[in-house]
């Protein structure tokens, strides 16, 4: 099973990468963009096949590590 | 006066940290990540600046789990000194030792240049040969400064009296580099004994290199 982990800033944090990107895609004359928010991805092989048991532990792994949940929120999906 | 200096993989400030406090007259010991305790006698354990892990996943989040980081967080709890100095203030918000946390710079550019900082309280060990308002000429060398902390905590450091140092310019105006809240360029906990900063103090030793201003800033950890 694998898990693919989104972690991005929370809503009220600033996002100064997606703001720069966001004039550059205004520079490129790309119009319709209201707002560009800037992510990363953590995509993890699991040896587990209990889905339940799987998300719980990325949680964990989530909370402890791979985001700072200070300023970052994380979804989690799992894949098949 | 004993001071340990925590190396992780990545940290370069090392013996600048070594040089500085040996300068003042401390017994300096410089301790690699595997370690699990430091001397008994050690009174400041210091989280030198660098880049721990490469900054992989975001500065400070691998360096936070070596081992070492257990025998800060016991230094710390039995109320003993921690200062961490840049990548070293990244490592301590990330352990949870510091509230807040440090995003990527407002204007995505390293920043490495000298910066005056303000000083917003002397209620403790570490500033108190400063006075409140004295201004500070400290180098900056770093890409994740940008603190932030919400509101209502915020709130909480201010009453506590935990922020300690603002940007500013040269007559103790605000001055904001980084995109910090409140220009804020340095805290330290409830308890007062763990301290957080951006800037580099031990960069700052001798007039020659562009300003002594960093003895003023670590003598007070000196009784």
């Amino acid at each position: 099973m694998k898990a693919i982990v989104n972690i991005s800033l929370k809503a009220g944090v600033l996002d100064s990468q997606g703001k720069a990107v966001h004039h550059a895609l205004d520079a490129l004359k790309f119009e319709g963009v209201e707002d560009v928010r800037v992510g990363k991805q953590i995509v993890l092989k699991l040896t587990s096949t209990d889905e339940a048991a799987a998300k719980k532990e990325v949680i964990e792994m989530c909370e402890s590590l791979l985001a700072n949940t200070v300023i970052e929120d994380y979804e989690i999906e799992l894949v098949k | 006066m004993k001071v340990s200096v925590v190396q992780f993989p990545g940290t370069n400030c090392e013996y600048d940290t070594e040089y500085a406090f040996k300068r003042l007259g401390a017994e300096v010991e410089i301790i690699w990540h595997k370690e699990t305790k430091f001397s008994d006698d050690t009174d400041l354990v210091v989280v030198a600046g660098g880049f721990s892990y490469g900054d992989y996943l975001r500065s400070g989040a691998i360096a936070r789990f070596s081992p070492v980081m257990q025998a800060v967080v016991a230094h710390a709890q039995k109320g003993g000194k921690v200062l961490g100095i840049c990548n070293g203030f990244q490592v301590l918000t990330e352990a949870g030792l510091l509230p807040g946390a440090l995003k990527r710079n407002e204007g995505l550019h390293f920043l490495s240049k000298h910066h005056h900082l303000k000083v917003a309280t002397n209620d403790n060990v570490f500033l108190e040969k400063l006075s409140v308002n004295d201004v500070v000429n400290i180098p900056i060398a770093h890409h994740d400064g940008n603190y932030f902390i919400a509101e209502d905590e915020r709130k909480a450091l201010y009453e506590n009296n935990q922020v300690l140092l603002h940007y500013c310019d040269e007559n103790g105006n605000i001055s904001n580099p980084n995109g910090s809240v409140d220009a804020i360029a340095g805290v330290c906990n409830k308890e007062k004994n763990v301290f957080g900063l951006m800037p580099h103090p031990e960069r700052a030793m001798e007039s020659i290199l562009g300003s002594d201003d960093g003895v003023k800033m670590l003598e007070g950890f000196f009784a």
